[in-house]
C-alpha cells in the first residue's frame, strides 16, 4: 500500500514528541503529500504519557482514524499503558495497531513478542541509546549522552522514515529549518540522529519489513502546515487587530504567544492581564478607544469574563472579538483535552440581554476567515463577537493552501471623523437611528465627547431609569442582532455538505466538520448515503435555512462533541424541529472518522436515539 | 482660554448634600482648569458606586466601568491612544475590595494614568457597609455590628504595588487635592491618590469633624501636610536602588501614621520608564503617534504563511 498511512509518537511529557510528529509531517508536505496531525496530552510538564498523531495521505484526509499503522514508542507505557494507575487512562496504542502494522520500540527493554499479545503486526526493536551515542560520536560530543539524550525522539523518526522507505532528504530539510542560527549545530546532530535510525532500520528490517510505503507526489502549489491558533492569529493580523489580551490558559494561550512573537514586525500590542476580567476589559477598553481588540481565552476564563461581556454588550463596544478555545468542563474539567459543551454558555454568558455574534468554524481555513469578518461584524454592529473554537482546533496541524486574501475588506462600520462632528456639534453617541446603529466617535477626535455606562442611558450615554428610555434602547439593541442576520448571507451561516436530498442528514458545528465529511465517505462505501449540515453562526442562528433543510430530512442525526447536544437543543429551540438521534462524545477526545462511521451506524442499524461514543 | 463651564454637565447630580464626592469631582474640574486640557483630550474613567457617576458630571469623555474594573478598561485605552490623559476614579471598595486585583497589577505596569480613590470607609450606595479601608473594631451607623477585620492602608498597597506617585489628600480641602492632583497627573507613570472623604450619610465616625479634630484634647486638626514636616518622598536618582528602597520603606512608615495625625500630601514618587515606553522600545512605531492613529488595515500577512509553508 502506499500512501494511506497513520504514524504515532508517544511518549512521557517532555521527551520532544512534537517537534519529531512536526518534522515527519512537513517531510511529507514537502514530498507532495497531505497530512492531519493531532495530539493528546496530559496537564503535566513532565512525565504522563503524550502521543501525536499523524495522518499521511495522497488526498487531504480533514480527519484522524482511531488506529495506527506504524507506532513509534518512546517508553514501555506507549505500548502497554499505565494499567498500574488505579484509574488508568489508556491500556496501550499496541491495541491500536492495524493488522499488519508495526512498532518501533527500545530494544533495550529486552521485551518477548508474546509480551505484545498480537500476531498480526510487526516488531521493530531499534537500539535507540547505542545508536545516538555512534550519533554523537561523530561530533565527539558522546560524552555529553545525558544532555543529548532526548534525541532518542529523532532516531525513531529516522526509523520510521526507513521503513516506510520516504524520502531522506526531505526530513534532513525538515530538521534543519527548525534549528537555525545559533542552533545550526544542533541541527545537524540530529540529522545524524536521524540518519543512523534510517540506516539501522534498513539495514536490520530490510526493504520490505513494513507494507506500507509513502512516495513523493508531484508538488502542487504552495502549502502551510497549521494549526487554529496560528490561523486565529494570522487572521486578527489581516483583520488590523492591534490589540490582544490574555491570561495564561490551555489550549488558548499559544494564540496570544505567536501574537507576542510577531509584535515588532505588526505593531500588535499584547497584554497578559492579572486575570480574564482584566483581560476582556482591557480589551473592551481599546476596542472603544478606536482600536481593534481581542482576547482569548477557554472555558474557565470566559466564565470570569462573563461580567465584562456584559458591559460591552450594554455600552454597544465596537469589540472585543474573544476567541473562546473550549476545552472539557466544567470547572478544570479535563483541562488539555477537547469538548463542544460551551455553546449555550457563549450564548447567554453574562446577566441580562444583548446582542453578540457567535461564529464556530469548522477547520482551520475557516479559523482565519471567520476571525477576519468577526472584527468586520464588531465594529460594524459595535457588538460583541466570539468565536466558538476548541482544543481539537487549536492544536490539530494541517496542510492547506496559502489563504485567499483577494477581497478580504476591512469595514470599520460608522466611524465618524473630527470633520464629520464639526458639521453636527450635538454628538450623540448613543444616537437612535433606524438601524439601531449608532454613529461611532473615539476618545481624542473634537467635538465627539461621550459618556459610556454599563447603567441604562439616554442617547448622549448618561444614566436613566426612565421606562421609556429603557424600552427604546434595549429595542435599538436587539435590533442589531435581527439586522446582522438580514445582512450576513445564509452561505456563511450555514453550509450543506453532499447532496441536497439524503436519508440521512448529519448536524453539526465547529471542529468535527472533518471527521463527518471523512466518517460520511466511509458510510457511502457502506451504502448509507448520508449529507452534512454544517452550523457555522450559532448567532445570528440561520433559523430559515436550517428548517428549509431539516424539514426535508427523512433522519437526522447530530454529532456532537458534548453530553446533551448543545446544538441539537438550539435547533429545535429555533426551528421546533426535533434532532431524531445524538451521536455524542464527551470524554474529552476529539472524534475520528471512525467513530463518526460506527456512531452512525448503530443510529442506522439499532434506531438508536442517542449513541455515546468513547475511544481511549 | 477654557473655562470652568467647559468642564461641566448639566447632568442632575443626586449624590447626598455634604458628600465628599462634590470637593473630588470640583477638584477635578478645577485641575483641568487650570492645566487647561482640552476636553476630548481628557479620559474620565470610574467604577461602580456614588464615586461612579463623577464621569457624568465632567465634560470629558466619560467611561462609567464596572464594579472594579475601572482600571483594565482605562489600561486597554490608554493603550490604544496614549495621547489621552486618563484619570480613573473609584470607591475604596471598588478598588480594594472587588478590584483588589486590578489595582495591584495596574501599579506594576506603571501606565502613565492617575487614579483617584474615593476613600470614606463605607460603601455608600448599598447604604453603608463597611469597605476595605474601614479600621478594624469600627462600627459606623448602619453596621449591625463592628468590623473584625483590619482595613486595607492604601498607600502601603499602592507603594508595594509599583505606583511610582503615591499621594493622600482630603477630599474637603479643594486646593490641596487640586495640587495634588494636578502633581498626579503630571506624573509621568501611575499616579495613585487617596483621597479622604467623609460620607455624612453613613459614616458617622469619619467626619467632618472629625478631621478638623473636634473630639481631641487639642482641637488640633488631624490632618498635617507632609510637605511641611520637610518629608521628601521623591527619588532624586532611580538608578540608586537603596535611594528608592529608602525612600519605599520611608512612605510606608509614613502611611502607617493614623489616628491623632494623619500625613497627606505626596508619600513617594519615582520617575521610571512607563508601560507605553517599554511596549515603544519593542515596537518604534508607536513612539511616532498614538497607536488608534495607525493604520494597521492592510497589514501583508503574507511572510507569516510563508513561514508556515
Amino acid at each position: 500500500m502506499v500512501n494511506s498511512f497513520t504514524w504515532m509518537i508517544g511518549g512521557p511529557q517532555g521527551s520532544g514528541i512534537n517537534s519529531v510528529a512536526e518534522n515527519f509531517a512537513k517531510a511529507c508536505i514537502r514530498g507532495g503529500l497531505h497530512i492531519f496531525a493531532n495530539i493528546e496530552y496530559h496537564s503535566n510538564i513532565k512525565g504522563e504519557h503524550s502521543y501525536y498523531r499523524l495522518r499521511v495521505d495522497s488526498r487531504e484526509p480533514r480527519s484522524h482514524v482511531d488506529w495506527v499503522d506504524l507506532l513509534v514508542a518512546l517508553d514501555r507505557e506507549t505500548m502497554f499503558g499505565d494499567l498500574n494507575k488505579v484509574h488508568p487512562t489508556h491500556r496501550g496504542h499496541r491495541h491500536e495497531v492495524s493488522p499488519g502494522g508495526g512498532i518501533i520500540y527500545d530494544s533495550s527493554l529486552k521485551l518477548q513478542p508474546e509480551s505484545f499479545g498480537r500476531d498480526d503486526i510487526k516488531l521493530f526493536p531499534v537500539p535507540y541509546m547505542d545508536l545516538l551515542i555512534d550519533a554523537l560520536k561523530e561530533f565527539g560530543k558522546d560524552k555529553e549522552l545525558s544532555k543529548y539524550q532526548v534525541m532518542v525522539n529523532t532516531i525513531a523518526l529516522g526509523a520510521s522514515i526507513g521503513l516506510v522507505d520516504y524520502d531522506f532528504d526531505l526530513a534532513t530539510e525538515a530538521i534543519k529549518e527548525g534549528f537555525t542560527g545559533r542552533k545550526a549545530a544542533l541541527g545537524d546532530l540530529n540529522i545524524s540522529a536521524a540518519r543512523h535510525g534510517y540506516d539501522y532500520a534498513k539495514k536490520m528490517f530490510g526493504q520490505n519489513a513494513f507494507p506500507i510505503k509513502l512516495r513523493k507526489q508531484p508538488l502542487g502549489a504552495k502549502r502551510m502546515m497549521i494549526r487554529g491558533v496560528q490561523a486565529i492569529a494570522i487572521g486578527k493580523l489581516k483583520a488590523g487587530c492591534g490589540f490582544q489580551t490574555y491570561y495564561p490558559i490551555t489550549p488558548a494561550t499559544d494564540e496570544s504567544e505567536y501574537l507576542e512573537s510577531h509584535q515588532p514586525e505588526y505593531n500588535m500590542i499584547v497584554v497578559q492581564a492579572e486575570d480574564e476580567i482584566s483581560a476582556i476589559n482591557m480589551a473592551t477598553g481599546a476596542a472603544h478607544a478606536g482600536l481593534r481588540s481581542s482576547t482569548s481565552t477557554s472555558g474557565p476564563g470566559f466564565s470570569l469574563m462573563a461580567e465584562g461581556l456584559g458591559w460591552a454588550g450594554i455600552t454597544e463596544a465596537p469589540g472585543p472579538v474573544i476567541i473562546l478555545w473550549q476545552r472539557a468542563g466544567p470547572a478544570t474539567g479535563l483541562p488539555t483535552r477537547t469538548e463542544q459543551a460551551d455553546l449555550r454558555f457563549a450564548l447567554h454568558a453574562a446577566h441580562g440581554e444583548f446582542p453578540r455574534i457567535i461564529i464556530a468554524p469548522g477547520d482551520v481555513a475557516e479559523c482565519f476567515y471567520d476571525t477576519f469578518d468577526a472584527f468586520n461584524y464588531a465594529e460594524h454592529y459595535q457588538v460583541p463577537v466570539i468565536i466558538l473554537a476548541d482544543k481539537f482546533l487549536a492544536s490539530t496541524y494541517k496542510d492547506i493552501p496559502l489563504f485567499n486574501t483577494d477581497g478580504m475588506k476591512v469595514d470599520r462600520g460608522d466611524l465618524v471623523q473630527e470633520a464629520d462632528l464639526a458639521k453636527s456639534p450635538d454628538y450623540k453617541r448613543y444616537q437612535f437611528t433606524d438601524l439601531g446603529i449608532s454613529p461611532r466617535a473615539r476618545p481624542g477626535l473634537k467635538g465627539g465627547v461621550f459618556w459610556t455606562t454599563g447603567d441604562e442611558h439616554d442617547e448622549y450615554g448618561h444614566i436613566t431609569e426612565a421606562a421609556d428610555l429603557r424600552v427604546r434602547m434595549m429595542k435599538k439593541r436587539m435590533n442589531k442582532i435581527e439586522l446582522a442576520g438580514q445582512v450576513i448571507p445564509n452561505s456563511k451561516k450555514a453550509i450543506l455538505h453532499g447532496p441536497t436530498s439524503a436519508p440521512i442528514t448529519l448536524v453539526g458545528w465547529g471542529s468535527t466538520k472533518g471527521a463527518i465529511l471523512d466518517g460520511m465517505e466511509d458510510l457511502r462505501a457502506d451504502g448509507i448515503e448520508t449529507n452534512f449540515l454544517q452550523i457555522r453562526y450559532v448567532n445570528p442562528f440561520p433559523t430559515d435555512f436550517v428548517q428549509k433543510v431539516l424539514s426535508s430530512s427523512r433522519r437526522t442525526v447530530a454529532v456532537e462533541n458534548n453530553y446533551s447536544g448543545q446544538m441539537a437543543g438550539l435547533i429545535r429551540e429555533r426551528t421546533g424541529i426535533a434532532i431524531d438521534s445524538k451521536v455524542v462524545k464527551f470524554d474529552g477526545r476529539p472524534f475520528s472518522q471512525n467513530e463518526v462511521y460506527e456512531g452512525v451506524k448503530d443510529v442506522v442499524r439499532d434506531g438508536a436515539k442517542e449513541v455515546t461514543l468513547s475511544h481511549a | 482660554m477654557l473655562e470652568l463651564k467647559n468642564y461641566r454637565t448639566q447632568v442632575h447630580n443626586d449624590w447626598c448634600p455634604g458628600c465628599g464626592d462634590f470637593g473630588i469631582v470640583n477638584a477635578i474640574q478645577m485641575t483641568l482648569l487650570e492645566m487647561q486640557l482640552e476636553p476630548h483630550r481628557i479620559g474620565l474613567f470610574s467604577g461602580i458606586g456614588c464615586s461612579g457617576k463623577t464621569p457624568h458630571f465632567v465634560n470629558a469623555y466619560g467611561f462609567h466601568t464596572l464594579h472594579g474594573r475601572v482600571l483594565p478598561i482605562a489600561t486597554g485605552a490608554k493603550l490604544a491612544n496614549p495621547s489621552l490623559t486618563v484619570i480613573a476614579v473609584g470607591g475604596d471598595g471598588d478598588g480594594l475590595g472587588i478590584g483588589a486585583g486590578h489595582f495591584v497589577n495596574t501599579g506594576r505596569r506603571n501606565l502613565d494614568f492617575t487614579y483617584v480613590l474615593h476613600d470614606n470607609g463605607v460603601y455608600g450606595l448599598t447604604k453603608g457597609q463597611a469597605s476595605p479601608t474601614l479600621p478594624k473594631g469600627l462600627k459606623t451607623k448602619s453596621m449591625p455590628a463592628p468590623s473584625i477585620v483590619e482595613g486595607i492602608n492604601p498607600i502601603a498597597m499602592a507603594i508595594a504595588s509599583g505606583y511610582t506617585f503615591v499621594a493622600r489628600s482630603y477630599a474637603l480641602d479643594v486646593r490641596h487635592l487640586k495640587a495634588t492632583l494636578r502633581a498626579a497627573i503630571e506624573h509621568r507613570g501611575s499616579a495613585f491618590v487617596d483621597v479622604l472623604q467623609t460620607c455624612p450619610t453613613y459614616n458617622d465616625i469619619n467626619t467632618k469633624e472629625w478631621y478638623a479634630g473636634d473630639d481631641l484634647p487639642s482641637k488640633a486638626p488631624r490632618l498635617y501636610k507632609l510637605e511641611e514636616t520637610g518629608y521628601d518622598g521623591k527619588v532624586a536618582d532611580p538608578t540608586v536602588r537603596d535611594e528608592t528602597n529608602l525612600k519605599k520603606g520611608n512612605a510606608l512608615l509614613k502611611s502607617f501614621e493614623w489616628g491623632e495625625k494623619i500625613p497627606i500630601g505626596v508619600f513617594f514618587k519615582v520617575e521610571v520608564a512607563t508601560f507605553e515606553d517599554q511596549l515603544a522600545n519593542r515596537m518604534p512605531a508607536l513612539k511616532e503617534k498614538p497607536f488608534v492613529e495607525h493604520d494597521i488595515y492592510s497589514r501583508d500577512i503574507s511572510p507569516l504563511l510563508d513561514e508556515l509553508a
